[in-house]
């Protein structure tokens, strides 16, 4: 008997054009409403058994009325976060170039050494005796970040990179006030190229902030430091390397100036990336610097944290680091919260992002003093093979000279074409990679600030820099189609912003009966 | 008869009589894109000539707006506290942000008039 | 190198590419002196075997909370996690993503933020919320300096009830800051007189419920109070689950309600990666820390969400911004939303009432022993008792026999004279079998004092 089930197997030639869908959907490209949308008040989870009756001790504060919050069982909510998750952008998807930010392959051993329930179940506040292992790994991960700073000291409690900052420059804050010179050194000496959180932070702490200018390669002389510098000044904050993508020439003379006026140097760890193993930030004379665990360190961003920010510091600020610190007892390590220190404070309620510690130090182990050597080697050889491929056709705003773990064009290369550094940007999404950092540093105009990492094979690298240099040619030939909608093919086009901003909206509210009624006149 | 005067930080004020009407110029709006806050003075306010007496925010930057005279102020813009649109659509106009009783008429003479202030933008390119 | 895709030949073959003859031609701005000539003295790599051996050992040497009878609380809770959230916050997509900027390729990141603001704004009873902060304790912080801001005044004062490290990290950042506090002594029975501490220099009150000894507090007098006097009531909490069964916050006339929400989707972590809460009126919105994302549509009219009001943060203003506040706790918030979505507010108020249940009948054995006694009225999951002897020395001899029974209050506060005070926590993880443990073991101890 003849099986008549034999249907078309190869496709027609494509007839183009947009298909409208029904649901708005594409494939595998779906829209998915809010939660409030479709959870129902009254639907959970999560089952429980029923709590035993007692007499409530809530007092007169027992909860009245309804949050408003609704309930989705599991597959439910499976579907819902794993199709939120596929209008994203990652790391483990492809080449994200963002420049100071380190986007680095976050390794899945970390993940798992994470939740050992030694790590991941074990509390704060619980005796000191029964977290033994848990002070071990945090004293580990303290010599590994002092040995590769060549540093003294290390405040690992921090939550972030700014927080970190503020750590640094609190420490400054008690070492100045410790001399007596609390009233007089209120100044802190920032670059105009400086990321956004080192004034933040030092105007957070009441220093006033002194910009000091760049020369015309990009890097801060001594000269134009001493220019500034007086005995009004409590700390220099530097990047280093700064946020062009360029290691600081002058940076051991600019260290001896700041330690001759009396002052203290910060550094922005931040671009720790292009020189571990290579050079310790201790030897050039730093007093204090925050490392991004979730940068250099391989902790993943997590869509904006959490991060990590531990500090090293120098001999001369070690001694005000905040509480709580490890020190080895006669029963093993202890833990020194309290009082009856130089110790300048408390940065947050407990220990810092323990889980973050031990990501970090599987990732340092993992590589050992070889290969994070090799790695940052390997993060400064892709950017400036990235620059080279790309130098011919965009500008570079201090020559075309090396740079460090990080690549930066202007958009001088795009006057005239109608394409704007936004637009280039949108349209490498188009192209399947997320744009690089954008309209940072301020001090270049319509920056363009690619950081491939050292996670990136030769390959990739040649993909990238061969769909750069074609959408580099389609700018300047004129083709600005293909820029000012762009992106045509991500799950929203450009959003407005600017309605965003005027008119915030926040959260969800329910929608009130009339109201498209009023909205209709 | 209205006579307007500049500041290198791109305010203007329309001067009249003792009266000054401030706002920033269509530069400025240019320069700062859709603007989507303002944050106004207070009736009575005292400023200095040079002092913050306003905050203008578009969605990518901010901006302080200094007073161009010193003087307290009389009167201001509250419309753009719904609609800061204004600003961007008719900055010289219904854009403006306050009015200030001019105390010394002296600190207009350091201010550029239209001339000066176009041949200052032109060093700008 | 397992995690390094260029071989030597790419790396020979780059080099030349670029135009150098060695990798440090590249580091030729590095002083010549400073460039590391060996390697640093620290061990060889490892294979992904030997850090698992590695790491596990030192692991070991910790007691995990699963593994006995667990009434640690002050600050951090151990509650069940559905395994759903943890697979769920591993998706690639989540993370290993980057901040929100560029929002057309992260409506992932941006729709989760948003429901987790809605749901943070409906549980504390406030207007709006923000996309998180580091943890409870730096978003009090962050909340003091922004009451500062809004009043234009400089004071704060910190009630006697606020657990201590909370304390300490107000306290470090208001000296750093130049700016007054004032911090009430411990105060174990909510009786003190905190309203007459206010006068026209005060910005703000703090204030938590339930407290560090677990007793709840009513707020609103405090909140009149402040509001009379011009200043800004901050409420705290560190249990996020007491939210599902006690009065929130925002219906007792809170300006800012901070908290530490940890208990949904989060592991104990030994303090942290947390996730901190902050949700504050609607006027004063921009006056907020942190990222706040947005709704709006984008250029064909379908609904999105962008990351909005930047220009409050530090990329923008520098030294203006309304904190310096960055990276902050994206994947900590997402465990939470999706904890709180399983839940939903049945669920979430199911699990509250466990929990108070389980504390009730842990404070009512507790009532029979002698040598003991609860000092609370009122209390949620957590409450303080009064033991014979020295509780860090009776939270030792409990841990010897396998139960990790609570916290002394002489490890928040040392020197206090509070050395016979303990606090304990129950939730839904403890059995009736751990309770009676505890129980026995309290008495067997406390007895003996």
């Amino acid at each position: 008997m003849m099986n008549k089930e034999g249907r078309p197997t190869t496709p027609k030639a494509e007839t183009s054009g947009e298909h409208q869908t029904f649901t708005g959907n594409r494939a595998l490209q779906m829209e998915e409403p809010l939660i409030f949308e479709t959870g129902r008040l009254d639907v959970s989870g999560v089952d429980f058994e029923e709590p035993a009756p007692v007499a409530s001790r809530l007092g007169s504060f027992a909860r009245k009325g309804s949050m408003g919050l609704p309930g989705l069982t599991e597959p439910e909510v499976m579907r819902h976060y794993v199709r939120l998750s596929q209008k994203n952008y990652a790391i483990d998807a492809g080449l994200y170039p963002l420049g100071s930010c380190t986007m680095k392959h976050n390794p899945r051993l970390n993940e798992a050494m994470a939740r050992l329930p030694g790590f991941a179940d074990v509390h704060p506040l619980q005796p000191v005796s029964t977290v033994q292992g848990a002070l071990e790994l945090m004293q580990d991960l303290s010599r590994w970040l002092m040995e590769l700073t060549g540093t003294k000291a290390v405040a690992l409690s921090p939550k972030a990179g700014a927080h970190g900052e503020m750590c640094g420059m609190m420490a400054i804050r008690a070492a100045i006030e410790a001399r007596g010179e609390g009233a007089q050194r209120t100044v802190v000496i920032v670059p105009e190229s400086a990321h956004g959180t080192n004034p933040a932070t030092a105007a957070l702490i009441g220093f006033s902030v002194r910009a000091v200018p760049a020369r015309e390669d990009g890097t801060v002389s001594v000269e134009a430091v001493k220019a500034v510098l007086g005995p009004d000044v409590a700390a220099i904050m530097l990047t280093n390397p700064n946020t062009c993508g360029l290691f600081e020439p002058e940076v051991v003379e600019i260290a001896a100036a700041v330690h001759e006026a009396g002052a203290y140097f910060y550094c922005d760890g931040a671009n720790f990336n292009a020189i571990v193993g290579k050079v310790r930030p201790g030897d050039l004379g730093i007093d204090a610097m925050h490392i991004n665990l979730h940068k250099t360190f391989s902790t993943p961003h997590g869509g904006g944290g959490p991060g990590s920010g531990p500090v090293v510091l120098s001999e001369r600020l070690a001694a005000f680091a905040p509480v709580p610190f490890i020190r080895a007892g006669k029963t093993g390590l202890e833990l020194v919260e309290g009082e009856g220190t130089q110790a300048f404070g408390r940065m947050c309620a407990f220990h810092g992002q323990m889980g973050m510690f031990v990501r970090a130090l599987s990732y340092m182990l993992s590589h050992g003093a070889e290969g994070l050597r090799q790695a940052s080697e390997d993060a400064v050889l892709n950017a400036n093979y990235v620059r080279v491929g790309l130098a011919d056709l965009m500008s570079q705003p201090f020559g075309n000279k090396p740079c460090m773990h990080e690549a930066l064009f202007d958009d001088e290369w795009l006057k005239g074409t109608g394409v704007t550094t936004l637009d280039f940007a949108k349209a490498m999404i188009d192209e399947g990679y997320h744009p690089m950092t954008m309209y940072f540093p301020l001090v270049v105009h319509g920056a363009m600030l690619i950081e491939p990492t050292e996670s990136e094979s030769r390959a990739s690298l040649d993909l990238f820099v061969a769909t750069l240099r074609d959408l580099a040619q389609a700018a300047l030939r004129g083709d600005a189609d293909r820029f000012t909608g762009a992106p045509y093919h991500a799950p929203r086009n450009r959003l407005d912003e600017t309605r965003a901003a005027r008119n915030p909206v926040l959260r969800w509210t329910p929608p009130v009966a009339g109201v498209e009624a009023q909205a209709a006149e | 008869m209205s006579d307007i005067r500049y500041t290198k930080d791109h305010e203007y004020i329309r001067i009249d009589g003792d009266l000054g009407t401030v706002g920033i110029t269509d530069y400025a709006q240019k320069a700062l894109g859709d603007v989507v806050f303002v944050e106004l003075p207070q009736v009575g306010d005292a400023v200095a000539k040079g002092a913050q007496a306003a905050v203008v925010e578009s969605v990518k930057a901010a901006s302080e707006v200094y007073a161009p005279v010193a003087g307290d102020v009389t009167d201001v813009n509250a419309t753009l506290e719904r609609e800061p649109g204004a600003v961007n659509e008719d900055a010289a106009g219904k854009g403006w942000f306050f009015r200030i009783k001019i105390a010394n008429a002296g600190d207009l003479n350091e201010l550029m008039d239209e001339a000066a202030y176009k041949a200052f933008l032109a060093t700008l390119e | 190198m397992r995690y390094l895709p260029l071989t030597d030949q790419d790396r020979s073959d780059m080099l030349a590419r670029v135009g150098v003859s060695h990798i440090d031609a590249l580091f030729a701005d590095v002083p010549a002196d400073k460039l590391l000539k060996a390697r640093v003295d620290l061990p060889a790599r490892k294979t992904e075997l030997e850090v698992s051996r590695y790491l596990g050992a030192l692991a070991a040497k910790n007691k995990a909370a699963s593994s006995g009878p667990f009434f640690v609380g002050c600050g951090a809770y151990k509650h069940h996690v559905p395994a759903s959230v943890d697979h769920l916050i591993q998706r690639s997509e989540f993370l290993t993503s980057y901040t929100p900027y560029q929002p057309e390729v992260t409506q992932g990141t941006l729709q989760y933020l948003f429901e987790f603001q809605t749901q943070v704004a409906a549980l504390t009873g406030m207007d709006v919320a923000n996309a998180s902060m580091y943890d409870g304790s730096t978003a009090t912080a962050e909340a003091v300096l922004m009451a500062h801001r809004v009043t234009r005044r400089r004071k704060a004062i910190v009630s006697g009830g606020v657990h201590p490290h909370y304390v300490d990290v107000v306290r470090t950042m208001s000296h750093m800051a130049n700016d007054g506090v004032d911090v009430l002594g411990p105060d174990l029975h909510a009786s003190e007189d905190i309203i007459a501490h206010i006068d026209a220099q005060t910005s703000c009150v703090v204030v938590q419920s339930p407290d560090v000894f677990g007793n709840l507090r009513d707020l609103t007098p405090i909140a009149e109070a402040c509001h009379k006097n011009g200043a800004l009531l901050i409420a705290v909490f560190t249990e996020a689950v007491a939210l599902g069964l006690v009065t929130p916050p925002g219906d007792m006339g809170a300006d800012i309600v901070v908290g530490e929400g940890q208990s949904i989707g989060n592991a104990l972590n030994f303090g942290g990666p947390y996730v901190g809460l902050f949700a504050t009126r609607q006027k004063y919105v921009r006056q907020m820390p942190g990222r706040l994302c947005g709704e709006t549509v984008d250029a064909q009219g379908r609904r999105g969400f962008v990351l909005t009001l930047s220009t409050r943060e530090q990329h923008i203003r520098r030294e203006k911004a309304t904190s310096n506040i960055c990276t902050n706790s994206g994947l900590c918030a997402l465990a939470f939303t999706i904890h709180m979505t399983l839940l939903g507010e049945a669920g979430l108020k199911k699990l509250a009432q466990i929990n108070h249940a389980n504390a009730v009948q842990l404070a009512d054995l507790l009532g029979a022993v002698t040598s003991v006694e609860v000092i609370n009225t009122t209390f949620f999951n957590e409450f303080t008792l009064r033991v014979k002897g020295n509780a860090a020395q009776v939270v030792e001899q409990l841990a010897a026999r396998g139960i990790l029974g609570g916290v002394p209050v002489s490890r928040l506060l040392p020197g206090k004279g509070l050395d016979d005070l303990l606090i304990l926590a129950s939730t839904e993880v403890n059995t009736s079998d751990d309770r009676h443990q505890l129980v026995q073991a309290l008495r067997d101890i406390c007895g003996a004092a």
